[in-house]
């Protein structure tokens, strides 16, 4: 590559783009589908419902600790798609670049990609780059879309939840919101604050493949956090959901970020975690088998679906009080003091 | 976490609130004065187990709910100052004026940026030279010190392109003549933590002279709990007196050291209050010697007296004298997505806690 940064010309379609597409993409990215360059892949026929999804990524900072936005990317999206009980297929990239990008840092972004699509044996298969002037983007922005099956006679809905049902949270909440927001903000914290970003298809498809009656719904409880996912449950199967705010899984680290900047675990964003809603008498064994795997080792029952006022979320204290829980409005915002 | 897990742990809590209980021996009314303890009672729940016959009512130590409309107008009209990047605490950048709020003026091209530190206001005076950064001073005595030394910091190195736009306000005097109001009718006072940090628990003594009970504390439920029970036995016994039970941080005298260095940059000054109106004396300004950094003179800042938003009861509700669910906007038209008065935006905010917390109660 003759030059160290994005060019208009990288977006033009001409030779620029096609260096940049072989000599970088492709050099990365192996997927066999991707690599005939035709203008859209053909995926073979598959049984079950088709579940399709897009989502687009325009994190700051790029590069963060434990991932960054090119993993985000196809860890997000195949969480979409696995939160309906998709089995994911394949997913096409899309990105905008703003002109005067470090090449070295697209090509980071690239390498992550791959290894991301590689790990979760989802490949890229299609894509598309354009480039914008600078000041009309910030470096880059991602938008992937993802095509999975799923199996017939599932239909995890958020409207599904029953009393009784439980509400199995995967593991630690927080860790992804807070990492960017105080990588943002510039405040050096001690301890291991790390983006949680993973892929969760694997671990959804454990549980369906065992308990494919008992879950109502699964949620990956990204912007908004926990708190907002849990009201749009609550809503949506006009239930009351009940927590136990001692059972609730945070990491010392991210508590101690939290109480500087006086922001609430409940309402930061996760990229690795799900929520499952599950029928209260298999909650115990379906627990058991998520803390058997790698993404759902920390998983707690944080709390119940209940009777009682329709779209209520409230936690019951640990000094035996109770609050109410509502969904984020705006965007958090750190206090004065 | 030292210092956080142990007053939340509850096998001791639950013993207290047991106690809380018993020590009620007459009817109480208590002010809780800082946004904090607010925001805190209500996500402890401790609203939720408080015996029949003991009422808190909410202060006005909240820095957002009492920056006036005519302040915030004032922000916004320098946000848009050609060549002005203002930095703020994120709880202003949703407050509306009479000319929508900071996040509007950011959309439409002002240069607003959220920072965690006034020192931090300072760095981004030193990496963006051809802009003024103004920092909007806003909060109480908790704030203050940080930007005096800021202040400082910048006359020392002496660095042209920053200023203050000071609404620095004092917590005691202001408090004062609020409870001269008979309607009120306060017992006790859950007194702030972080404002007596700075200016010592010795600071309520002369509401102790006026027969109010007194106690100093801290943000968990172990000491808002034990706060409590303490206010309800000093107003059962009629024993006033200042307890102070934030040792670990308030001391009696208060941090000498951050008012000496308040007092080197800032001198009292009258200040318009959200709902009180101008009380004497009850603000700080930036002090002659060091006016270069007066983002007010610099700019010639005139502001413009503005009437509250119609049917906003913030005014009432920052003065103990009514709460959120009676005003016809809480909820309907005024939320924290779309508030209409300043105690909805602030994340400490009176509203903002019962519409977060406690709307159904």
């Amino acid at each position: 590559m003759s030059d160290d940064t994005i060019l208009l010309d990288h977006g033009s379609g001409g030779l620029a783009s096609q260096e940049l597409i072989s000599g970088l993409f492709l050099k990365h990215l192996d997927s066999p589908i991707l690599k005939d360059l035709e203008d859209s892949a053909v995926i073979d026929n598959q049984a079950g419902k088709l579940v399709f999804t897009t989502d687009s990524y325009v994190v700051d900072p790029l590069f963060f600790p434990g991932g960054d936005i090119g993993k985000l990317a196809v860890h997000g999206t195949i969480n979409d798609l696995a939160m309906r009980g998709g089995r994911p297929l394949c997913l096409s990239l899309a990105l905008i670049l703003e002109e005067g990008m470090a090449l070295a840092d697209l090509e980071k972004i690239i390498i992550s990609i791959a290894q991301a699509a590689r790990e979760s044996t989802v490949p890229i298969v299609t894509g598309d780059t354009k480039v914008v002037p600078r000041g009309k983007g910030d470096k880059v922005f991602i938008n992937t879309s993802g095509i999975g099956v799923v199996d017939p006679t599932l239909s995890l809905s958020s409207r599904n939840g029953t009393p009784g049902d439980a509400v199995i949270l995967s593991g630690t909440m927080g860790d992804h919101g807070i990492t960017i927001m105080t990588r943002r903000a510039g405040i050096a914290l001690e301890g291991n604050l790390r983006s949680d970003t993973r892929p969760l298809h694997r671990l959804v498809d454990a549980i369906l493949g065992q308990y494919p009656d008992s879950v109502r719904t699964f949620r990956d409880p990204t912007r908004g956090g926990v708190a907002t996912t849990l009201n749009e449950i609550a809503s949506a199967s006009a239930l009351s959901i009940i927590l136990q705010e001692e059972a609730l899984p945070i990491k010392t680290e991210v508590r101690a970020a939290c109480e500087i900047l006086g922001l609430e675990p409940l309402y930061l964003a996760n990229e690795g975690k799900c929520l499952a809603v599950v029928d209260g008498a298999q909650a115990d064994g379906i627990l058991a088998l998520m803390k058997q795997q790698e993404e759902g080792r920390e998983a707690v029952i944080i709390g119940r679906l209940e009777e009682g006022s329709a779209g209520r979320v409230l936690i019951n204290t640990p000094i035996g009080g109770s609050r109410v829980i509502t969904p984020l409005h705006g965007h958090p915002l750190p206090r004065i003091c | 976490m030292k210092y956080i897990d142990e007053y939340r742990d509850s096998s001791l809590v639950k013993p207290l609130v047991r106690e809380l209980k018993k020590s009620l021996t007459r009817p109480v009314r208590l002010m809780e004065v800082c946004g904090t303890h607010t925001m805190a009672i209500f996500r402890t729940g401790i609203r939720t187990i408080l015996p029949e016959g003991m009422e808190i009512v909410s202060g006005p130590g909240c820095p957002v709910c009492v920056t006036s409309a005519s302040h915030m107008d004032a922000f916004i009209a320098m946000a848009e100052i050609p060549g002005v990047r203002v930095a703020i605490f994120g709880d202003l950048f949703r407050v509306p004026g009479n000319t929508g709020s900071l996040a509007n003026a950011a959309a439409r091209g002002a240069l607003v940026e959220v920072v965690y530190s006034p020192m931090d206001a300072l760095e981004l005076a030193r990496n963006n030279p051809a802009d003024t950064v103004v920092f909007l001073g806003v909060g109480f005595e908790t704030t203050t010190p940080g930007i005096a030394a800021t202040i400082l910091a910048a006359h020392h190195e002496d660095i042209d392109n920053f200023c203050v736009f000071s609404t620095q306000k004092v917590i005691p005097g202001p408090l004062e003549a609020l409870l001269q109001d008979p309607e009120l009718n306060i017992n006790g006072l859950l007194c702030p933590g972080h404002v007596s940090a700075i200016i010592g628990a010795g600071a309520y003594q002369p509401f102790v002279d006026q027969g109010l009970a007194c106690v100093v504390a801290g943000f968990e439920p172990a000491d808002l709990i034990n706060g409590l029970i303490l206010l309800a036995k000093q107003v059962g016994d009629s024993t006033p007196k200042v307890e102070n039970i934030y040792s670990r941080v308030v001391s009696w005298e208060g941090n000498t050291r951050a008012l000496a260095m308040v007092d080197e940059i800032f001198e009292p000054a009258d200040m318009e209050w959200r709902g009180l109106g101008v009380i004497d004396d009850s603000g700080l300004t930036i002090r002659e010697k060091y006016q270069k950094f007066d983002a007010q003179k610099r700019f010639d800042i005139k502001l413009v007296p503005t009437e509250e938003p119609k049917g906003c009861l913030c005014g009432a509700i920052l003065k103990g004298q009514t709460v959120p669910p009676q005003c016809s906007l809480f909820s309907t038209r005024c939320t924290p997505s779309t508030p209409i008065g300043p105690c909805m935006v602030s994340s400490e905010g009176t509203c903002a806690a019962y519409y977060k917390y406690g709307r159904d109660r």
